[in-house]
């Protein structure tokens, strides 16, 4: 069962923000938004979480409006990593994890080895009893992306599970890009269908199933990453120059500017 | 900073809090000795004492001013713990950021509108300038929320401008109002620029209890979605919580307290930050913790900031207000510089 937005348009104070966008992410598949600063990448995504509502255009999670799911149920199903949380009290690692089990009723010691699991998985076990406030904020972006996966760490009996994330490697050293994109890859093979807008266009045709590519507000490609990432498309799109080649491991396109 | 296991903290403070009331009693201009306080205490439930000095003094006078303390100490110092978790922010007070402020403008314009009337009806008075306080409060509140958060969260600046902008407005107003008032009025608006215990009396401390009992028995339960407040509005949309809801619901509420404090005991300032400040360097900022360890704290706080204003002048008295501003204004200044050495 999907995650979709169909023909979403938004206006907000006289600027077209989104025009006639349609998307469909399925279960088990990931999706890469790709594009230009202002293309609109983070609207669509507010679009499809529910945090804004569209002028027109309607978005549905598991074929049911995602305004007609109760709050708690929604949350068991759709967990969202925003771009930056501004959280300013000393929570430690293990106290900001365990908010994302906030939606489950699954009881004290479950929760706690969900917590520690999350964290270990993304390499911050080590963060457990540190404050929040006085992380670096590549361990600052870990733990909140072990929150979002804390949240839907267990499959759900109401619908299939998405996790939407906003720049989830914009603060990562390369080890650290390189286990999201295996944290993503992994939990699409347990049938969790993720949403991720990247910047680095190798990193989401290595990792995406379905890319899509934004200009101006509404989509200008969307495919699988071979049939989206041509030299032409880059060129109209960012107005850079570039060469597609291959990856000499992955096969998959590499873009060389 | 390490951290104490929450439950030990709170069981501490639940065990101070009534050695900290019998303190309170045996202290004043008359110290009277905890063996007589008993000897007064079993004679009241088992015999027919005759009414003696040391009766009305303990029971009379002493009594009902340490339950107001206790009671106003609970709801100032966990509406602030609250408010700050509403703003996201630790330096959010009620006192500085306005509410207090707005909530006197509201109780004074009651007192003046209504005067003789008030002077006719003690209890009836005292809830229609509580009313007034509510609504001073409720609306200074929302006037600060709305300035001040974004979607990037809280900005203090702002935050502290509004409460200054709103200080400044109750200020002109309580002068304006000062003015035309008679004696008796302008010691009592006078009486709530600097926050005062001595009014205390039965039907005072009935109210206020009813007050405290609300809000520690309703708060608590949004405590998870506090916690997931502290991350901000659309986080705790997406962990399931209707936020609008919750909010509305907890500015109402702190409105209540704040404006029954005002009401009661005028300006008591910063017992709302420091205490919760206190304790979430004790426990941490976990609000199923942080709520019962505040009110317990303030409550220990306000008894022992009143019994100190009682005796420090003997033989008259301060008000307490400024008592706790003396305590918690250079308090505020270290948070603030702080803060500073962080960013």
């Amino acid at each position: 069962m999907p995650l979709t937005a169909e023909n979403i348009s938004l206006h907000i104070s006289g600027f077209n923000l989104l025009r006639d966008v349609s998307m469909h992410v399925e279960a088990g598949t990931v999706t890469a938004i790709v594009g230009p600063n202002g293309a609109g990448k983070s609207s669509l995504l507010k679009v499809l979480t529910g945090e804004i509502t569209a002028t027109i255009g309607k978005v549905s999670l598991n074929h049911r409006h995602l305004a007609a799911w109760a709050l708690e149920d929604r949350a068991k199903m759709l967990a969202v990593l925003p771009q930056h949380t501004a959280l300013s009290f000393p929570f430690t690692a293990n106290e900001v994890v365990a908010l994302g089990r906030i939606p489950h009723q699954t009881g004290k010691q479950k929760d706690e080895l969900i917590v520690a699991d999350a964290l270990k998985a993304v390499d911050a076990s080590y963060l457990q009893k540190r404050f929040y406030t006085q992380m670096s904020g590549g361990e600052k972006q870990r733990v909140q992306l072990a929150r979002v996966l804390a949240q839907i760490w267990q499959p759900t009996e109401l619908g299939d599970q998405f996790l939407v994330l906003d720049e989830p490697t914009s603060a990562f050293d390369l080890s650290h890009q390189k286990l999201t994109l295996e944290i993503v890859r992994g939990l699409a093979e347990q049938g969790t269908g993720v949403v991720m807008v990247l910047h680095d266009l190798n990193l989401a045709a290595r990792c995406a199933d379905n890319l899509v590519v934004f200009d101006s507000g509404a989509i200008a490609a969307q495919g699988s990453p071979e049939e989206v990432l041509t030299e032409k498309l880059i060129s109209q799109v960012f107005g850079v120059k570039s060469i597609i080649a291959k990856h000499p491991v992955t096969q998959k396109p590499l873009v060389i500017t | 900073m390490r951290r104490f296991s929450a439950p030990f903290v709170i069981a501490v403070l639940a065990l101070s809090l009534p050695l900290v009331v019998m303190f309170a009693m045996g202290t004043g201009t008359v110290n009277i000795a905890i063996a007589d306080i008993w000897r007064a205490v079993l004679n009241l439930l088992f015999a027919d004492s005759p009414s003696n000095q040391i009766n009305t003094i303990l029971f009379d006078i002493r009594l009902p001013r340490i339950l107001l303390a206790l009671c106003l100490g609970a709801i100032l110092a966990i509406s602030g713990a609250v408010m700050q978790g509403l703003f996201r922010n630790p330096l959010a007070d009620p006192y500085l950021i306005g509410v207090s402020g707005g909530a006197s403008v509201g109780a004074s314009i009651v007192i003046v509108m209504a005067g003789s009337w008030i002077q006719g009806t003690a209890a009836l008075g005292l809830s229609a300038v509580a009313a007034g306080a509510f609504t001073g409060g409720f609306i200074a509140t929302i006037l600060v929320y709305r300035l001040a958060t974004s979607e990037l969260g809280t900005s203090v600046t702002t935050m502290l401008l509004a409460g200054i902008a709103i200080g400044a407005i109750a200020g002109a107003l309580n002068s304006l109002l000062s003015y035309f008032a008679d004696n008796d009025m302008l010691r009592q608006i006078s009486l709530w620029q600097m926050g005062n215990l001595s009014t205390a009396n039965w039907p005072r401390v009935a109210m206020v209890a009813l007050v405290a009992v609300l809000l520690v028995g309703l708060f608590p339960r949004d405590s998870r979605a506090l916690n997931a407040l502290l991350l901000g509005e659309s986080e705790a949309r997406h962990l399931g919580i209707d936020v609008q809801r919750v909010k509305r619901r907890l500015i109402i509420l702190t409105a209540l307290g704040i404006g029954t404090s005002v009401a009661v005991a005028g300006m008591v300032g910063f017992v709302g930050l420091v205490v919760p400040h206190a304790i979430r360097l004790l426990i941490g900022p976990d609000h199923r913790w942080l709520l019962p360890g505040s009110a317990l704290a303030g409550a220990i706080l306000l008894i022992l900031a009143d019994s100190l204003a009682r005796v420090v002048v003997t033989p008259t008295e301060l008000p307490t207000g400024i008592i706790t501003a003396l305590l918690g204004a250079p308090f505020f200044v270290v948070l603030l510089i702080q803060r500073r050495r962080e960013v």
